[in-house]
């Protein structure tokens, strides 16, 4: 035996690594977006000026970074309804603390981000502790938080209120500053998908992630805490939602009361279209963020090209459903 | 091979590629009506692939399939069911949630205008269910049943199909020796009704009691047919591996008398309720755990492990006492288990072999939760080399290694971690003979290191050729401890039925 396999070579490492990258389907959402900016370059002139394209960056960059911590739920295997809610109800508390209590702003974006981290939690726990599905977990958060939400602006006094504003130099920089002609968001956004891809890549945290959704069992079997692995991945999100509420609310001066409606489904759909499978372990965070781009893209098409909305919302269905049935239909011939 | 009168399959010249992976390369078969036609081969020899051909399951690249004097090419699976071919996979296809009958009759409901005909359906699933020796209710849900009660139904299914061509696909892996006597005389009564049946199994000798031929495969290629009064062991050892294995003898009895583990009183409610199960496992020692299947012996390593609570008793690894509330907690103390049903329990098959090797000991390999990549590539290097699993990088997923280096890989992951006391629950199931060979001889080397391992297996030849002492199990309790070097097969048996020691 020993014989036969001594002489089975190990393949170099960059071999598989080139056809990994080359079979990936990150690769292929990535081309994807390519021929959308070539078409698009074609199709208007000014698409392909600095200030479309960061504007496009700065629509993409509240998605991608609550897309972050979507993709980590998402290869657990689990699903996060709840991000949406949790974003106007962090802003809403940030802004509300300043405005009500007067609190520092600085002090009032920590706790905001604290309340939308500890939404995540109790997402988490419930689904780790009392074992109640994600779906139904998080879509019950869904609707407590944007309750949250209103009773935050409003009080207790009844009389209804949709918008607190947010007025801080340093907020409003936070979600609409820029740094030279970049816009502080698409930094933002820039650096949190760096650190977590590399985090994914690199930590055993990472790995048991993807450990976690590839097999529950076996990582339990092997040594991995199930149970913080899920609940670290919901606390994240809820932390990255709580912010990209605060970033959107410091760009429009005002803590909305309507503000993240249906970007849960913006976001999953970001995470699904660069990869991540709703089985669980598999998924990218810079997948993720190339799913945000082809939506950002096809967004800003439909406003250059001067088309009606809803031909965007249906485009962005069909490539959502698209991205999806071409994987399937690529691994078809392969080995089951 | 002179009467053609009575073929009933010819695959000629079958070709299949999976990627980078030759899978089947011009491989033949003919089976004859009423005929049991063995097909062996080690794991990763195409036999798998052949039957996924002739289920519809996957397409041929190229060559003939010609069934009952037709050549047919299978798109689905109801194609090949239709055409006469059923196929008792060796993962179980029953669903849990439906009942025997529906199960039977899946595809094939007794309906009228839309609507079920249940007590037809009930008559009809008595009838082959009787056939097979199955006696539970056809109204019994099938997840409530045990392993081979479910086998039962998939080969009750087939015969109410009324299949001409049955595939079995290592059926008898998870039965009871008894239970498996009982498929042998539902084989022979399909045989006589002039059924025809291929029969894929690692189990030489059994092959040799029930097949009338039997057709090797090696590395995706044909290597021969012959008559079973040609065949021997030693002759089909040879065609499937191409080179003569030496025999598992007994190992003459090792192990020091310093204990390592020891369990006292252990107690546990559930399924079978574990009752007062006390051991010794010694530095070096291999501790064959003997029972049939259901007698606790997973259940004991699992809350051993860590993996199930405990209601009561006492655990001391080298003399101190622990109680493990979570697998990492055993990691870290040094026992480690290789789960039983690897696909569900063992492995991330999507994900590369070096995950797969690194995960246990990935914690204590990575200063400050850093994974440093290079030297995890080394350790599943080393591993593959040590080990001799055959892959095309480590960089592959799991899924894509043969059933025996699936095996081996999760062995690796457990070695990583450097532990004393080694679980192996059920380590050589659905393993090729080479791999179970390499499995074996690892076992001695591990314990001749010092490590404890207690091995779980329903293999009576291998508890007894491999074990220092051999613990019994029989419904949650401990029967006897008998010498490894002295058991019997009889006597084991007659504890694991709770004919002797303290069941009776």
């Amino acid at each position: 035996m020993s014989e036969q396999t001594a002489d089975l070579p190990i393949k170099p490492a960059r071999a598989s690594v080139w056809s990994a990258i080359f079979r990936a389907r990150e690769t292929s959402v990535f081309i994807a977006l390519i021929a959308l900016v070539v078409v698009m370059s074609f199709a208007s002139p000014y698409f392909l000026t600095s200030e479309n394209i960061f504007n496009v960056l700065r629509n993409m960059s509240t998605i991608s970074i609550i897309a972050i911590g979507m993709t980590m739920v998402i290869i657990t295997g689990g699903i996060d309804l709840s991000v949406g809610s949790v974003l106007a109800m962090s802003a809403m508390m940030t802004a509300r603390l300043m405005v009500e209590f007067g609190l520092d702003p600085r002090l009032a974006l920590v706790v905001g981000l604290l309340f939308g981290a500890l939404a995540g939690l109790v997402n988490g726990l419930i689904i780790t502790k009392v074992q109640v599905n994600p779906f139904i977990t998080t879509m019950g958060m869904m609707s407590i938080g944007r309750g949250l939400t209103y009773l935050l602006a409003s009080g207790l006094r009844g009389t209804v209120a949709s918008n607190i504003p947010m007025r801080d130099p340093g907020l409003n920089f936070l979600g609409g500053g820029y740094i030279g002609p970049v816009p502080f968001p698409v930094i933002e956004m820039a650096v949190l998908v760096i650190v977590a891809s590399l985090f994914l890549a690199n930590t055993v945290l990472g790995r048991q992630i993807y450990a976690v959704g590839s097999n529950e069992q076996a990582a339990r079997l092997s040594g991995v805490d199930v149970d913080r692995v899920r609940l670290f991945c919901y606390t994240l999100t809820g932390l990255l939602a709580a912010f990209a509420g605060v970033m959107t609310a410091g760009l429009l001066s005002n803590a909305a009361t309507n503000a993240g409606l249906g970007t849960e489904l913006d976001v999953i759909a970001a995470a699904v279209i660069g990869g991540a499978s709703l089985a669980g372990g598999q998924g990218t965070v810079y997948g993720a963020v190339i799913g945000a781009a082809i939506m950002a893209v096809l967004r800003n098409a439909f406003v250059l090209l001067g088309l009606p909305a809803y031909m965007q919302t249906i485009s962005i269905g069909v490539v959502i459903i698209l991205a999806v049935a071409l994987d399937r239909l690529r691994r078809r011939g392969q080995t089951v | 091979m002179s009467d053609n009168s009575d073929v009933l399959l010819q695959v000629i010249g079958v070709s299949k590629r999976f990627g980078g992976v030759q899978a089947l390369r011009d491989v033949r078969l003919e089976v004859r009506a009423g005929e049991v036609h063995a097909l062996m081969g080690e794991n990763g020899a195409g036999k798998t692939t052949l039957i996924n051909i002739l289920g519809g399951i996957v397409p041929r690249d190229s060559g003939r399939v010609i069934f009952r004097g037709r050549e047919v090419v299978f798109n689905t699976p109801a194609e090949s069911q239709h055409a006469g071919i059923a196929i008792i996979h060796q993962e179980l296809a029953t669903i849990p949630a439906l009942s025997v009958m529906e199960n039977i009759h899946m595809g094939r409901m007794e309906a009228r205008g839309g609507w079920i005909n249940w007590r037809a359906m009930e008559d009809a699933a008595r009838k082959v269910t009787d056939l097979v020796g199955l006696d539970v209710s056809p109204r019994a849900i099938v997840g409530d049943l045990t392993i081979s009660q479910r086998q039962l139904v998939e080969i009750a299914k087939a015969l109410a199909a009324d299949a001409r061509l049955v595939i079995m696909d290592e059926p008898n892996s998870s039965l009871t020796e008894r239970e498996t006597e009982r498929l042998f005389e539902v084989i022979a009564r399909l045989k006589r009704q002039g059924v025809a049946i291929i029969y894929v199994s690692h189990r030489i000798e059994e092959v040799l009691r029930i097949a009338d031929r039997i057709t090797t495969f090696r590395d995706g290629r044909y290597v021969g047919t012959i008559d079973r009064v040609e065949a021997s062991v030693g002759r089909i050892i040879n065609m499937m591996v191409g080179r003569d294995l030496a025999n598992l003898t007994r190992r003459p009895s090792a192990g020091s008398d310093a204990p390592l583990l020891e369990v006292r009183n252990l107690s546990r409610r559930g399924k079978p309720n574990l009752q007062n199960i006390s051991f010794t496992l010694r530095r070096g020692e291999i501790l064959g755990f003997a029972g049939l299947v259901g007698a606790g012996r997973s259940e004991t390593a699992r809350a051993i492990f860590g993996a199930d609570p405990i209601d009561a008793g006492e655990i001391l690894l080298e003399g101190r006492p622990v109680r493990f509330r979570s697998p990492r907690e055993a990691i870290a103390h040094g026992v480690g288990m290789v789960p039983e049903e690897r696909k569900r329990l063992g492995l991330f098959t999507n994900m590369p072999v070096r995950y797969n090797i690194g995960l246990a000991s990935l914690p204590a390999r990575s200063p400050a939760g850093i994974v440093q990549h290079a030297s995890e590539r080394s350790l599943a290097e080393e591993f593959v080399r040590k080990l001799s699993i055959k892959l095309s990088s480590i960089d592959a997923p799991v899924k894509s290694l043969s059933g025996g280096n699936q095996q081996k890989t999760v062995l690796a992951r457990w070695l990583a971690t450097h532990p004393r006391v080694l679980i192996l629950d059920e380590p050589t199931h659905g393993v090729d003979v080479g791999a179970k060979a390499d499995i074996y001889h690892l076992m001695r080397d591990l314990a001749a290191e010092g490590i404890g391992i207690i091995l779980i297996s329903s293999e009576l030849p291998e508890i007894l050729n491999m074990s220092d002492r051999i613990v019994v199990m029989w419904q949650g309790r401990i029967t006897g401890i008998l010498d490894g070097q002295t058991a019997t097969e009889e006597q084991v048996m007659a504890y694991a039925t709770g004919m002797a020691g303290q069941g009776g």
